[in-house]
């Protein structure tokens, strides 16, 4: 069982980085145009 | 959209210098404006306003929005003009508007923001807990030594607590303000059994106890915090719709200036003294009186009256009434005590006040729900003990009530329903604008109709074309299509693509028709003195002469015609079992008319605001729950004296603010169809509760007896919630309408 000593930090840090993740592309304005979002990827890149 | 088609042709608003609504930015020598371009609908229009835009000198950026269907434009205005950028969306076939600042601050986008924020730290506690959790639930059965599990459990608190902490700071923060003023709403219990089962957890946690329940009380948090959500979504939205069209309809002004130079400036600037031109076809911006010119006003909008009133230097004109033949000068008046509107604001405030505060079906639910469930947590603590138990076995059983009849289901059952309707009446063109609208409008049982511009379109078409000669009426047409008048425009749209006579030697004389020239024949058309016909009996429209030379004049009818559903939605009300009458400012003939084709047997003519208020008071008197759809000016205090209240797009600004629902569109349909959904909104609601209290039902006698396990709690939540859901989602399923546009 030892093993948990490493398992449970790792678990909870990878989350974090997902909540972190999720944190910052909420600051960022990625949530405020949902519509947008669904349909900008159909575009062509032009660059 | 032919009807914004119908509406861009008879009124041309001014647009202020966009200049007026330009934001500075913080960090200097950049601007920034907000544009509603309503048309943008799809990816490539968005790409091609973001292009265009874009290739213009010194913008730093453009971001189009297609959800709210703005654009925010920041750039350096020592190289560009705001004008310039409204020009170039307009060279690839958008309209933009400029957008208000002082609209966008109306909208709280904070508060979805930092739910969204409480839902991701729930959500992140709610998997780790779990995590845990589950590894504890099939150690149990197996052989988990208590120094691992202690372990766990340890983890778990240290991941929950602050988490727990965050998110359910609005929940507590709303059962605070309840608890205050000496209400209950839902969040006194979630706070309560949040606490409750924090607490206890960390007690159990200490002694090394069997059972924990952090998992449980952080996913409920994680449930009820995605229905808040969702809540604050759905209104965010639907105000932000209703905001783009004030946003369009934001009228500017044209200034005189001494030296006679023109400038357009916002209404709001506008004061008494200030002399402001207004050419045919707009809108005039303020109250005021005629210094120059000789045109027709049509106050539809404002009285329900449909005739045109002849206008001179003198007269005195109300604010948002329509200038239908010539231009115009106004020399603007202060706010009268006595005028129209001051009336009416007197009248609005007076209905706010007689109008029953409603309580809401979550809310109302929370009353009989929240007491129920601390009585019941009551009586376990009691019959525990009696039955000789400890304090503690009393109160872990006590807090396993709370916890399994925490209203997950019920946070969820009112929200996610709201959100589906609204979400599909806005695709249908119907804007709800209160929340508690639909609510209201599935107990409406009676339907209360303003006519001019509600049940009309008001906008006149010519009648009793059968005795007109065709040769008349061409001529007459040909005269018309030079003209802006709305009389006129109505006959040459009449004729269509007919081919017409040539004239020659148009002219127009203000105020009074048309001249033109057949050959060697004089051909006039306009009012009955412009003819110099003589006095006839009135009818209930409107009306233009012809004479064709010497001949004696002939006379060109108009009514307003009703929309082009009118007659089956009154039918489908009547059918649905309700009641409908007809409520107009209108002069009498005009209105029976009206009643008389719509089979209507209960009408009001020539009613004032404060006739219509009186006629809202009597019917709510007589118990019925009145929806009124009206548009006027005339009909805001009645609409808010309205159980419920609806009215179309072209309303005037203040009807539109007053109303609980804006329809857009040519037709009344949308009217059955917010009707429909609104009633089976309702009933999944209500199913909804059923199920909740099915599954309180079961689970409230388990966790009584003591059976309910952390393991049990969770399932039966999470089902539960998950059943309510998915309940919702059926509305989405509900039959589309035939004959939809």
């Amino acid at each position: 069982m030892s093993i948990l000593i490493y398992l449970m930090p790792a678990a909870l840090f990878l989350s974090l980085l997902g909540l972190a993740g999720f944190l910052w592309s909420l600051k960022s304005g990625q949530y405020d145009d949902m519509e947008g979002a669904a349909e900008r990827i159909l575009l062509e890149d032009e660059d | 959209m032919s009807d914004a088609a119908i509406q861009s042709s008879a009124v041309h608003p001014v647009r202020a210098d966009p200049g007026f609504f330009v934001r500075e930015a913080s960090n200097g020598g950049e601007v920034s404006l907000d544009l509603v371009v309503q048309a943008m609908h799809c990816a490539g229009c968005l790409r091609r306003v973001e292009r265009n835009v874009g290739e213009l000198p010194g913008i730093h950026s453009v971001r189009a929005n297609l959800s709210t269907k703005r654009v925010v434009v920041r750039w350096d205005p020592t190289l560009l003009r705001a004008s310039q950028i409204i020009d170039k969306i307009a060279s690839i076939g958008f309209e933009a508007v400029p957008f208000d600042p002082k609209l966008i601050a109306m909208v709280d986008e904070s508060e979805g923001r930092s739910l969204l924020r409480a839902l991701g730290v729930a959500g992140f506690a709610a998997a780790n807990v779990m995590l845990l959790s589950v590894a504890v639930w099939s150690g149990l059965v197996t052989d988990m030594e208590p120094e691992t599990r202690a372990l766990f459990y340890w983890m778990s608190a240290l991941i929950a607590l602050p988490a727990i902490a965050y998110a359910a700071r609005p929940f507590y923060r709303s059962a605070y303000a309840a608890l205050r003023k000496g209400q209950m709403n839902m969040d006194v219990p979630i706070a309560l059994a949040v606490t409750l089962a924090t607490g206890m957890s960390i007690v159990q946690t200490i002694v090394n106890a069997r059972h924990v329940y952090f998992d449980a009380s952080i996913t409920l948090l994680f449930f009820l915090l995605i229905g808040r959500y969702l809540d604050v979504q759905a209104r965010n939205r639907a105000c932000s719709a209703a905001q783009n069209l004030l946003g369009l309809r934001a009228m500017a002004a044209t200034l005189v200036e001494a030296d006679g130079s023109h400038r357009s400036v916002p209404i709001e600037s506008l004061e008494a003294g200030m002399m402001v031109a207004v050419a045919a076809g707009q809108r005039m911006p303020a109250d005021g009186v005629i210094a120059s010119g000789l045109s027709d006003v049509d106050t539809s909008l404002i009285t329900g009256e449909s005739l045109s009133d002849a206008v001179k230097v003198g007269t005195k004109v109300f604010a948002g009434t329509l200038n239908i033949s010539a231009p115009l000068t106004l020399k603007v008046t202060a706010r009268d005590e006595n005028s129209l509107l001051s009336e009416i604001v007197r009248l609005m405030e007076a209905a706010e006040q007689g109008r029953s505060a409603y309580v809401r079906i979550a809310d109302r639910a929370a009353r009989i729900y929240a007491p129920s469930v601390h009585i019941l947590a009551l009586s376990t603590v009691v019959l525990w003990l009696i039955a000789g138990e400890g304090v503690v076995t009393a109160i872990t059983n006590a807090i396993a009530v709370l916890i399994v009849t925490c209203p997950c289901a019920l946070g969820l059952a009112v929200p996610v329903v709201q959100v589906v309707a609204t979400g599909r009446l806005l695709r249908r063109g119907v804007l709800v604008k209160a929340a508690d609208g639909l609510e209201r409008l599935a107990e409406v049982d009676m339907v209360v109709f303003d006519k001019t511009g509600t049940l009309t379109l008001g906008r006149p078409q010519l009648a009793d074309t059968a005795s007109l000669e065709p040769a008349d009426l061409a001529v007459g047409a040909a005269l018309a299509r030079a003209s802006r008048h709305p009389l006129a425009r109505a006959l040459a749209e009449h004729v269509g693509t007919m081919p017409l006579p040539v004239l020659t030697d148009l002219h127009e004389e203000p105020g009074q028709g048309m001249e033109g020239r057949l050959g060697a024949e004089v051909i006039r058309l306009g009012n009955r003195f412009w003819v110099g016909a003589v006095e006839e009996a009135a009818h209930s429209g409107s009306e233009l002469w012809l004479k064709r030379g010497g001949a004696s004049p002939v006379c060109l009818r108009f009514t307003d015609v009703l929309r082009p559903d009118a007659v089956e939605v009154v039918k489908a009300l009547k059918a649905r079992g309700l009641a409908v009458e007809l409520l107009s400012g209108d002069r009498e003939p005009a209105v029976r008319a009206a009643a008389e084709e719509l089979g209507l047997s209960v009408w009001h003519a020539a009613a004032r605001p404060d006739a219509k208020i009186e006629r809202m008071g009597i019917l709510a008197e007589e118990g019925w729950k009145v929806l009124m759809v009206g548009d006027g000016l005339n009909d805001a205090p009645a609409l808010r004296a309205a159980h419920v209240s609806m009215s179309p797009a072209s309303a005037a600004d203040v009807s539109q603010i007053a109303a609980d629902f804006v329809f857009q569109g040519a037709k009344l349909s949308p009217l059955i169809e917010a009707l429909d959904i609104a009633r089976k909104s309702r009933r999944i609601v209500f199913e909804n509760f059923a199920l909740a209290i099915a599954y309180n039902l079961v689970a409230v006698p388990l966790a009584m007896a003591g059976f309910v396990t952390p393991l049990i709690a969770a399932v039966a939540m999470s089902s539960s919630s998950i059943t309510v859901t998915l309940n919702s989602l059926r509305l989405n399923r509900v039959k589309e309408k035939a004959g939809r546009s």
